[in-house]
């Protein structure tokens, strides 16, 4: 059983005075994401990542189309209780401590009344808030509002947990602590379901990554899947302190830093160039097949539609 | 109860409580009976008919001001600050939702009530030196009070629940207005005739009742207060407010969470 089937999910919202005028936000969406997997839902501002997450979470109504989750129709009320999400940008009850906003949650999810502190205890503790606890969240500043997000989202010990945009305004030591949270919860096995548009951390943390733009999917793969290698070239490491010789009569790309040589070379000279190096008795570091960057495959995919026309958030 | 409404509902109440306007209000509230102690002891004779008078129309507006500011807030602040996403993405149903809201704020407006009308016991206690049997309905013009917030309530949160927070507010502080002269509404129908006749009869009749929960004057002179009025007032509210909430229900569960 798939832990996320998006079937032909579609929203066309309507916009104007009289709601006459529509606005498509969605194009026919299909998807499916593996159980145990990290996805990530690329796109730039205004793709329709949001709207995806917001259909699958039930916020919105679809047009068109429906999604499952783990074999349950989203509109099913017990699927609630095994997914967890962080809406983008989350802004929560500032009355409330991150302690009592985390019981509320844990009450609504129907966690049981006698694991409630000890579970919120446990997600103060995982998320680094102990010392805030009993702090109001509207003295709270953005990353540990973020905490209290990804806090909420996994509280309640989901199967599948939908983050939007979850390292977004984040520094870089909180976008580290959400990568590991995301490894974390990977290795509980359980499905990760993230939109981005920080392409490094798709890159680092997703099996499988899709591409939206303007409403529509691009693509979907697995990273290495859809950057595959560029032009035929080899990045090739070595010990030195400077390119022997021998090479500089190959088409080679070199950049020396200390006693290391980082260098591009055609595949086709892969095989010469290390007879060079084993001639020299250079310590040969790495050997990389270049492979184009999620980047390149993103704008990539973009660049034809940016004269299209757009499609909502 | 779904216990999922009296979370929604206890988390509502927390907020107003903790919501310093609500505090001022209060105070205000005893400041106004405060001053009808001072209206008391410089009339002649008629100090507990003041004191009675100006307390429970005190009690009454000031209720109704907190249900109206309150109430249209209830869904749409949620909705624009998306507090409500977190709540929505869990096990929690919309109508569920709505009803939480609507007795959370119930709940906070009884706290209120309780506590002004204590403030207009002490007042009539100060000027008439002690209680009497006379004084009973009072009591029952305090419930009276609090079924219409029951009413206001539930149009603050059925207009909130699709309209601007300006609008709901301009909406049921009309309907308000209009339903506390629906005696009068209800006299012009019965003087007009045909179809504006009709149509006023149709308009006397939506409007809520709200003259109908006002028995101040009759408590403030002593008069009693049937068993079969206080029935009739509270099956009144509760369908009324029954009425209004399914319909804020009916909208919200279609409503797109932009």
């Amino acid at each position: 059983m798939a832990a996320i089937e998006i079937l032909d999910l579609e929203k066309t919202y309507r916009i104007g005075f009289w709601h006459s005028r529509p606005k498509l936000a969605l194009r026919a969406l299909r998807l499916t994401i593996e159980q145990g997997e990290v996805f990530g839902f690329l796109g730039p501002n205004g793709a329709g990542k949001t709207t995806t997450l917001k259909l699958l979470m039930g916020l919105v109504p679809p047009t068109a189309g429906t999604a499952r989750i783990l074999g349950m129709e989203i509109d099913d009320p017990r699927v609630k209780a095994q997914i967890g999400f962080l809406p983008e940008q989350p802004y929560f009850y500032d009355h409330l401590t991150a302690r009592e906003l985390l019981t509320y949650y844990a009450q609504l999810s129907g966690v049981p009344a006698k694991e409630r502190s000890a579970r919120v205890a446990a997600m103060l503790e995982r998320v680094g808030l102990v010392e805030s606890a009993g702090m109001q969240l509207r003295k709270y500043s953005k990353g540990m509002l973020q905490r209290v997000g990804l806090a909420q989202a996994i509280l309640h010990n989901p199967k599948v947990v939908f983050l939007d945009e979850p390292m977004s305004g984040l520094d870089p030591m909180g976008r580290r602590e959400v990568r590991e949270l995301i490894q974390q919860l990977r290795s509980e096995g359980k499905t990760v379901f993230f939109s981005t548009h920080i392409l490094s951390d798709a890159e680092a943390l997703c099996d499988r990554v899709a591409v939206i733009h303007h409403g529509e999917l691009q693509g979907v793969g697995a990273v290495a899947e859809l950057t595959p290698q560029s032009q035929g070239k080899v990045e090739i490491i070595f010990c030195a302190t400077s390119v022997p010789s021998a090479l500089i009569s190959s088409r080679i790309e070199a950049r020396v830093s200390g006693d290391m040589v980082n260098a591009l070379i055609q595949q086709e000279e892969q095989e010469a160039v290390l007879e060079i190096l084993r001639r020299e008795r250079i310590r040969l570091i790495s050997l990389t097949p270049v492979r184009c960057s999620l980047e390149e495959y993103y704008v990539e995919k973009l660049r034809p539609k940016e004269s299209g026309k757009g499609a909502g958030a | 109860m779904s216990s999922r409404i009296a979370f929604v509902a206890f988390n509502t109440f927390r907020e107003a409580v903790r919501d310093r306007v609500l505090y001022n209000l209060i105070a205000f509230a005893l400041l106004i009976s405060a001053a009808a102690i001072l209206v008391g002891e410089i009339s002649i004779d008629v100090e507990r008919l003041v004191v009675i008078n100006l307390g429970l129309t005190a009690v009454s507006l000031f209720g109704v001001v907190i249900a109206i500011f309150i109430g249209i807030g209830l869904v749409s602040k949620e909705i624009d600050k998306k507090t409500l996403y977190t709540v929505l993405s869990r096990p929690v149903r919309r109508w569920e939702f709505v009803v939480g809201k609507f007795f959370g704020l119930t709940g906070t407006l009884v706290v209120n009530t309780f506590f002004m009308a204590i403030g207009v016991f002490l007042a009539l206690l100060y000027v008439a030196r002690h209680f009497e049997k006379a004084d009973l309905p009072v009591l029952a013009a305090l419930y009276f009070i609090v079924l219409e917030f029951l009413v206001v309530c539930a149009l603050a949160l059925f207009f909130s629940s699709f309209s601007t927070p300006i609008m709901s507010a301009l909406f049921t502080f009309a309907l308000f207005a209009v339903g506390s002269l629906s005696d009068e509404l209800r006299g012009f129908a019965r003087m007009a005739t045909g179809l504006k006749g009709a149509l006023m009869t149709v308009c006397a009749y939506v409007v809520p009742n709200f003259s109908a929960f006002n028995i101040i004057n009759q408590a403030a002179h002593g008069d009693g207060v049937s068993g079969r009025l206080i029935f009739y007032n509270t099956l009144y509210a509760l369908l009324y407010s029954t009425i209004a909430i399914s319909g804020a229900v009916l909208i919200f569960q279609r409503r797109n969470l932009k």
